[in-house]
């Protein structure tokens, strides 16, 4: 029996989305006052269970708006599940929307140290592959550069550099992967291939059908925040062909 | 150097672990979480201390020469234009620079903890951190530089012989006994004042999530507790009844500063600023009373965040 990884059991998201944003104290009060404060209830999660055992790379599909993100979000503790219960087990390393965390007035160099303290890592233990991150990201040259005159590659790049090199035990991407020209991508893929092989645990959202079904072997599909196919990567992927080109394209996006 | 600071880490390090065998089983968690992302505490003072005065030509002598200027400034205007002499003999420079000092790290500190998980809502929605990282750094990084910017006070203790009249020693005698039990003294309020700020910082921090207009309105009551706290006047100066007197005293930053005040000026020879023949430089009711109103404010900030916490990123 394999180590768990990740396991969620029944978990629910609700979302109150107000009818008008009531964001400043007059407002909220005579909303108060007067019974007004009503919401719109929706769901971005509905009673999603699944398990990823240790070493297991899950892709993650659906439409625009299915609940992907939000269920990258549950599982980093960034948002708390309404319902339901979220286990998991070991360091977690988010790839959400690369340099997230950087300061912009600080160096490339500090933000290393920031943003390896972000994702919980000592001082320390940042020096030890302070190199190896900044060789990666090939910022040597710009390393005293503040992040702010960076392009947003170079930013990438060093956002990458950062999460793959802390070594976590589970990774989470979120459609990072077209980052940088293409010796980079393939360096990125090279990187999270060897990081595989040291059985890593990921969790993978694309649109990109043709790499999920490369880099993960399992996946779920989401509709509406619920799964409605788990399994092996190939056959959720058949579902979810099926399922895309049962909708019109949305014209105007390539 | 690189040795001693390899044991210190290493007893700071057993210290945690003593801590951590005595708490009770519910806090827990919490402290090894909080242990674990201390680091970013740290980093986060790092650069905020250090992005504070970057790109300025002067650079960290900015802590020294602000607080200079201003209080230069203010003693031009009240001394030349106002006549103002000295308060209850301290001069009126210095009493101007104690009180500034003090209530500049207040106001920056509540103030930028109450922008912090605002400001560092892009990071908050993308990664796990414990929320209150963020208030508590920017409260922490406002401490130091105070720190920072005390030896301006030294300084001029200095310049105007306050060393001398208070101990009747030389500078070169500075460190005495006696002096380093005042600076014993000084710290009380100075801790107080930390965990003052520390409380109202995570209330306000967790409310201007919420609500936007908080920063407005902090930004004008703060105004009104500039004036309401006697910096640049003296507590003998206001003539209003008893009763609108106490209300002033209830300010827990008069108290403070007061006590500041008089650890930092009280003597023998001069008269005190408050009357009060207590050796201890302050009374054991104003010491209890600030004391009470920073930790009353400490544990609702505590208790307002936490349970608002997990609201926060559906408001960012």
């Amino acid at each position: 029996m394999a180590e768990v990884a990740v396991r969620l059991e029944n978990v629910s998201m609700r979302f109150n989305l107000n009818r008008e944003r009531v964001d400043n104290l007059k407002e909220y009060f005579i909303k108060f006052l007067s019974h007004k404060l009503s919401y719109n209830e929706f769901w971005g999660l509905r009673d999603v269970s699944f398990t990823v055992e240790k070493g297991e790379r899950l892709g993650i599909l659906g439409l625009n708006g299915a609940g992907k993100s939000t269920l990258l979000k549950v599982v980093s503790g960034v948002m708390r599940p309404t319902f339901g219960t979220l286990e998991t087990y070991g360091d977690i390393a988010p790839l959400l929307e690369l340099g997230a965390g950087f300061d912009p007035a600080y160096s490339g160099g500090e933000n290393i140290y920031l943003y390896g303290a972000t994702l919980g890592y000592s001082r320390n233990q940042v020096k030890g592959i302070w190199q190896e991150i900044v060789d990666f990201a090939e910022l040597q040259d710009f390393i005293d550069v503040p992040v702010k005159n960076y392009s947003s590659g170079m930013r990438a790049r060093l956002g990458f550099a950062i999460a793959c090199m802390v070594d976590p035990d589970i990774l989470i991407l979120d459609e990072v992967l077209a980052v940088g020209d293409k010796p980079f991508r393939v360096k990125c893929e090279a990187k999270i291939q060897s990081l595989f092989e040291k059985g890593v645990t990921v969790l993978f959202v694309s649109h990109n059908l043709e790499q999920v079904q490369r880099l993960c072997n399992k996946a779920i599909l989401l509709e509406q925040g619920r799964i409605i196919a788990a399994g092996d990567v190939d056959s959720v992927a058949a579902v979810y062909q099926e399922r895309s080109g049962a909708r019109p394209r949305l014209a105007g996006k390539k | 150097m690189a040795k001693t600071l390899v044991q210190e880490t290493g007893l700071l390090s057993a210290l945690c672990v003593q801590i951590e065998r005595i708490l009770p089983r519910g806090l827990k968690p919490h402290w090894q979480r909080f242990m674990k992302y201390r680091f970013l505490l740290q980093e986060l003072v790092r650069k905020n201390v250090r992005l504070q005065y970057r790109g300025s030509a002067l650079g960290l002598l900015w802590s020294f020469v602000q607080p200079l200027l201003f209080a230069l400034v203010l003693s031009f205007v009240f001394s030349a234009i106002f006549k103002r002499g000295d308060v209850s003999g301290v001069p009126y420079f210095l009493y101007l620079l104690s009180g500034r000092l003090m209530f500049s790290f207040y106001s920056d500190a509540t103030s930028s903890a109450m922008r912090s998980v605002r400001q560092n809502s892009g990071i908050l929605k993308k990664v796990y951190v414990p929320k209150y990282i963020y208030p508590m750094s920017a409260v922490v990084s406002r401490f130091v530089m105070f720190l920072l910017s005390l030896p301006v006070l030294v300084v001029f203790m200095v310049v105007f012989n306050y060393v001398q009249i208070n101990d009747g020693i030389s500078f070169g005698h500075f460190f005495t006994f006696g002096y380093h039990l005042r600076v014993l003294y000084a710290l009380v309020p100075i801790v107080i004042l930390l965990v003052f700020a520390m409380g109202v910082g995570l209330l306000l921090s967790s409310i201007s999530v919420f609500f936007r207009d908080t920063e407005y309105i902090y930004s004008v009551f703060t105004q009104l507790l500039m004036y309401l706290t006697p910096l640049f006047y003296s507590p003998d100066d206001i003539k209003t009844s008893e009763g609108l007197k106490k209300i002033l005293r209830a300010n827990p930053l008069y108290g403070l500063i007061t006590m500041f005040r008089n650890v930092l000026f009280y003597s023998p020879g001069v008269p005190d600023l408050v009357a009060n023949e207590n050796p201890f430089f302050y009374s054991g009711f104003q010491l209890g009373y600030v004391a009470f109103i920073a930790s009353v404010f400490l544990i609702v900030g505590g208790v307002v965040f936490k349970l608002t916490q997990d609201k926060f990123i559906l408001h960012l």
